[in-house]
């Protein structure tokens, strides 16, 4: 069968699936972050296949290219909030964490 | 079956393979690791997509950037002695329920829509220079968007991930 369009939707659609799974499930925040990324890859993937078989050359390509930017933005606020939990609370589990001020 | 189909299915078998390890390891270590050789396949699918500058990028910022940046976070929260990095998971059961029904439906979806697709192949060339054109032309409020949001990310990650010195005396 021909690699096409429906393939790399289904790609995605797994990709998604497990990211969702592991945000959903994992006590480590940094785990989550990490699913997070696994989602916006799957997002990101779907952008770039609707540009290659949609005729829309390049518009997909851009999305993908501000989704990678956001991304970048998103991790690098997230850890340090994750660092600065960290320091307040010595734990970074999300069901442990439920005081808004110590 | 010719060598472009091979070469998908390769990739997405590492991309899978790998996130799947990434999600169910109990380790903190493997999930950092096996994430890279996620975002080394998905870079893989874009090059057959035609998006070679997207490829690169991926492997740039998220390989050398956000990988680094989750790398140094699993090292700053936990104690170097403590030997035991693994982790525990949490509401298995609704979110096994939660992601089956959302992954189903998608799939579903992929599957059953009619989707509009172009025939025809286009040439397969460069995509940086149209890229780089667009960015500057149709593009560039976002792009100016995009390079605010980023200063306001470092500025703030800074800020909030700094040392207090005057708490710190104090206690």
């Amino acid at each position: 069968m021909q690699v096409g369009l429906s393939h790399y939707l289904f790609l995605s659609g797994i990709l998604f699936a497990l990211g969702l799974y592991g945000v959903i499930t994992r006590r480590n925040a940094i785990l989550v972050l990490m699913g997070i990324e696994l989602i916006l890859n799957a997002a990101n993937i779907n952008f770039i296949a609707f540009a290659r078989y949609g005729g829309m050359q390049i518009d997909g390509q851009m999305m993908a290219v501000f989704v990678i930017i956001l991304a970048a933005a998103e991790a690098a606020i997230a850890l340090a909030i994750v660092l600065n939990i960290y320091k307040q609370f010595k734990t970074v589990n999300v069901d442990e964490i439920n005081k808004l001020k110590e | 079956m010719n060598l472009v189909d091979i070469i998908f299915y390769f990739f997405a078998l590492i991309t899978l393979v790998s996130a799947a390890i990434t999600v169910y390891s109990r380790n903190i270590i493997y999930s950092a690791f096996s994430l890279l050789f996620t975002f080394f396949g998905v870079a893989g699918i874009y090059v057959l997509l035609n998006a070679d500058f997207i490829a690169v990028a991926q492997i740039l910022i998220y390989v050398g950037g956000i990988l680094m940046l989750l790398v140094f976070g699993v090292m700053l929260t936990h104690k170097v002695i403590n030997v035991e990095i693994k982790t525990g998971i949490l509401n298995v059961v609704p979110g096994s329920i939660i992601t089956a029904i959302i992954g189903g439906t998608l799939c579903g979806v992929f599957v059953v829509t009619d989707w509009f697709i172009v025939e025809g192949v286009p040439p397969i060339k460069s995509t940086t220079t149209e890229i780089g054109t667009m960015f500057m032309t149709k593009y560039l409020l976002p792009f100016e968007i995009a390079s605010v949001v980023l200063l306001v990310a470092l500025i703030g990650a800074a800020y909030i991930a700094r040392r207090d010195k005057s708490k710190n005396q104090s206690a």
